[in-house]
């Protein structure tokens, strides 16, 4: 199953789930929950950390915590 | 009116919303700033009119995303919030969100409104939403979220006056929840409610999630009765999330209408440029090769006046006051000590102001997002830059700036850097020497060379930092979970007063905090050099004639040389003498120890020690500190004191010791233990000796 990690500059997901554990309360309070939008917006040099809009909140976090959430429907950017 | 006529009102929001905006609109200068107690998180007070002679008490508490906290600046927020019994517990909550993060901004909005306490919920920016393209139905909005809206632009100052009259009218507010979140998990909820009946179910449910302390109720009592495993609890807290966010998506999808259309993407042009992975550091590096070298230009005016008027001011007291002790205490001591503070200000101004800038524009969060991987490597994350560059101001706050740092080994590593990097208490301890032995030139035409030692101290000192950071991260053996989840904010103009009122603050505080230890250092450091005991100190005019029988000198000459006599004489000469031989293999003489000496309770007193004791040798002239210490030479080889070499030993060793009494403090109470400070004190002093020596020892 692909995660937020798989996505390519520009493209765009629908978060499906995580483990809560594994993931920080402060991103599911930024608006990380299964059936919200994600979009991959800047991959930082090097490829680490990621720049999201998540539901509308603009958040960077590492790759690390990126491979931890599935996601479903990746939409390319001119589709 | 019967009503109470001063009010609480407490300032909650997210980061990011212009809260702190909002706050100065409200109090202007009225402002105070001190310390929650036992804890050395911010406390931002300021004093407000209102119409109809009602005023308030604002409290602006530290910005949080959710009433879940996840340091101690968050704590605060929920404590105040708990505890009825505070002073400053709040008749009414101004909540403050960014309109164009209104679902995020909700979420605290949600739970607040759970605490059931009058809210007002401010959209601010206000003026944004017609190039953003965001419309609301405002009275849809306030029937659904069961509050007033106050509609403000904080930069503009629109909207401020039907705040504060929404403000007085806070009684007719709703306090009924918005949404039931106890639904979550009927079952628990129930029994909880009545095992408590008297208690608001929400508290409760804070009080069994979070550190708190909670009244008179026992936190232990409620956990021991409803326990529930941390992954139930964080999988409950998740589930409330969700519900809450169910009810913003609902509210919002009715009251808000966004035309995407309009919404420039003015945003992510820049940081198409400001993130990419070239011209993102370049324009970075550039940002700080400009900062330092205006520092260094813009302040060297401003502070040459300082140096200069109290050389004078000295000088006029000396021999406009009727001679004795009181005349040399103030024109020796006291003004030279003054004098030794007030220098700073401008350069802690200008660093503040843009440090104050970058934060304000946004774009220190695109550095955290650009160097996370690189600082990572040695051990910091991409957060350490915040306290890195703000440890170019001062250490206390930039160690203070890592408690948002959530992995404990980073954290850790940071603060123990972070005095490396150099800050302002440095800066006239650079200057003077910098201006001694660094000719005023410049290099292909634009690069000054002052300036550019300048800055290769600024590099030297954050690349020890890093170094330092990377051996520590080999050595400690802590095991933590990471975790980084960084707000990228939109950018904005920077707002003067908002930058301004910051460096006002801050500038006060410094040199309030700073300048009681200088004054009375400066203070005992006279008394030192004015007294002594033995007869060398005693009969310094007897032994100075008979030294010169043959060859009687001038009044003049006699009187200074007297007054060196009794200087080498004196309590402090004594004290500099005994470590004379510590510090001559780098090229410090004594006096230039007693200023070392006095350093060690905080570095900044060195150009103030050197100041006194220059004083204390010879009253009656108007040179100025500079010129005092470029005419030093030393007794034995006639040589200069401040030659090339002890300058560049000088600078290397106020690189690297720790010598600031005050960082130790906010060590150890960040990491709760004395082990900390005592590690930062001996690598750094014991390194810096060894450094200081190298480089003396090939450079002369």
């Amino acid at each position: 199953m692909p995660t937020i990690a798989h996505l390519r500059k520009g493209e765009k997901a629908t978060i499906d789930d995580f483990e809560v554990e594994e993931i920080p309360l402060k991103l599911l309070e930024m608006g990380c929950l299964p059936g919200n939008s994600v979009e991959l917006i800047q991959i930082a040099p090097f490829g680490d950390p990621l720049y999201l809009n998540i539901n509308g909140a603009y958040v960077s976090i590492r790759v690390e915590t990126a491979q931890k959430i599935k996601i479903d429907r990746i939409q390319n950017p001119e589709s | 009116m019967t009503a109470k006529q001063i009010l609480n009102v407490a300032l909650i929001g997210n980061p990011n919303t212009g809260k702190t905006s909002v706050f100065n609109q409200l109090t202007g200068l009225n402002q105070q700033v001190g310390n929650y107690p036992g804890i050395t998180v911010e406390k931002k007070m300021g004093f407000c009119k209102l119409p109809y002679n009602f005023k308030a008490n604002i409290l602006d508490l530290p910005g949080t995303y959710s009433l879940n906290a996840s340091s101690i600046d968050e704590n605060v927020v929920i404590e105040m919030l708990l505890n009825k019994n505070d002073h400053l517990y709040p008749d009414v909550v101004l909540l403050v969100t960014d309109v164009e993060n209104l679902k995020r901004n909700l979420l605290l909005f949600t739970q607040i409104k759970d605490l059931e306490l009058p809210t007002i919920l401010v959209i601010n920016m206000a003026d944004r939403m017609k190039s953003k393209g965001i419309s609301l139905d405002i009275a849809f909005l306030e029937d659904q979220l069961k509050t007033k809206i106050a509609l403000v632009s904080s930069r503009k100052g629109h909207g401020i006056e039907a705040l504060k009259e929404l403000i007085v009218n806070y009684k007719s507010l709703s306090t009924e929840p918005c949404l039931n979140a106890s639904s979550i998990d009927p079952v628990y909820f129930d029994s909880l409610r009545k095992t408590f009946p008297n208690q608001l179910l929400y508290k409760l449910w804070l009080v069994i999630t979070q550190d708190v302390n909670f009244l008179n109720l026992e936190r232990n009592e409620i956990r021991s009765r409803h326990t529930r495993s941390h992954a139930d609890l964080k999988r409950l807290q998740q589930k409330e999330t969700i519900k809450r966010y169910q009810f913003i998506n609902d509210v919002l999808k009715q009251g808000q209408t966004i035309d995407r259309e309009k919404a420039t993407d003015f945003r992510s042009r820049l940081d198409r440029v400001l993130t990419h992975r070239f011209w993102g550091y370049v324009i970075f590096f550039m940002i700080l090769a400009v900062i330092f070298q205006s520092i260094f230009n813009w302040s060297k005016i401003p502070m040459d006046f300082i140096d200069t008027t109290f050389a004078n001011l000295s000088n006029s007291a000396a021999q406009n006051m009727p001679p004795g002790v009181l005349t040399n205490l103030i024109s020796q001591g006291i003004i030279p000590g003054i004098g030794g503070i007030l220098i700073f200000i401008p350069q802690i101004a200008f660093l503040f102001m843009f440090i104050s800038i970058l934060e304000e524009s946004g774009y220190m969060s695109r550095v955290v997002f650009l160097m996370d991987k690189i600082m990572r490597r040695f051990g910091l994350s991409g957060k350490s830059v915040v306290p890195l560059i703000s440890g170019t101001a001062c250490a206390i706050p930039a160690i203070m700036a890592t408690r948002n740092i959530e992995n404990w080994k980073e954290r850790l590593i940071t603060i123990l850097v972070t005095p490396f990097t150099t800050c302002s208490a440095r800066l006239p301890v650079y200057a003077i020497i910098i201006a001694l032995v660094i000719p005023d030139q410049y290099v292909f035409g634009i690069v000054n060379l002052q300036g550019l030692t300048l800055m290769l101290l600024y590099l030297v000192g954050f690349t020890m930092a890093v170094f330092a950071a990377y051996v520590l991260n080999k050595i400690l053996k802590i095991q933590s979970k990471t975790y980084f989840v960084v707000e990228m904010p939109n950018y904005k103009l920077p707002l003067f007063k908002n930058v301004f009122i910051n460096v006002v603050e801050k500038t006060k505080a410094f040199v309030f905090g700073a300048g009681k230890i200088i004054l009375s250092i400066s203070i005992i450091l006279w008394f030192l050099a004015s007294n002594g005991s033995g007869e060398n100190f005693n009969q310094a005019e007897k032994i100075v004639f008979e030294q010169h029988r043959e060859k009687p000198l001038s009044n003049e000459e006699f009187s200074n040389a007297v007054a060196s006599q009794k200087l080498e004489n004196s309590y402090i000469g004594q004290m500099g003498k005994t470590i004379e031989p510590l510090i001559s293999p780098l090229g410090y003489d004594w006096k230039i120890g007693i200023a070392v000496i006095s350093s060690f309770a905080a570095r900044e007193v060195f150009v103030g020690t050197l100041a006194t004791i220059y004083s204390v040798g010879d009253t009656d002239s108007e040179d100025t500190i500079k010129d005092k210490m470029k005419a030093e030479t030393n007794d034995e080889t006639g040589e200069k004191v401040f030659s090339f070499a002890t300058g560049i030993s000088l600078l290397l060793f106020y690189a690297f010791a720790m010598q600031c009494a005050s960082t130790l403090a906010i060590t150890k109470k960040e990491t709760n233990s004395w082990k900390w400070p005592a590690v930062q004190l001996v690598l750094m002093s014991g390194l810096a000796y060894i450094i200081a020596l190298t480089a003396y020892q090939l450079l002369k």
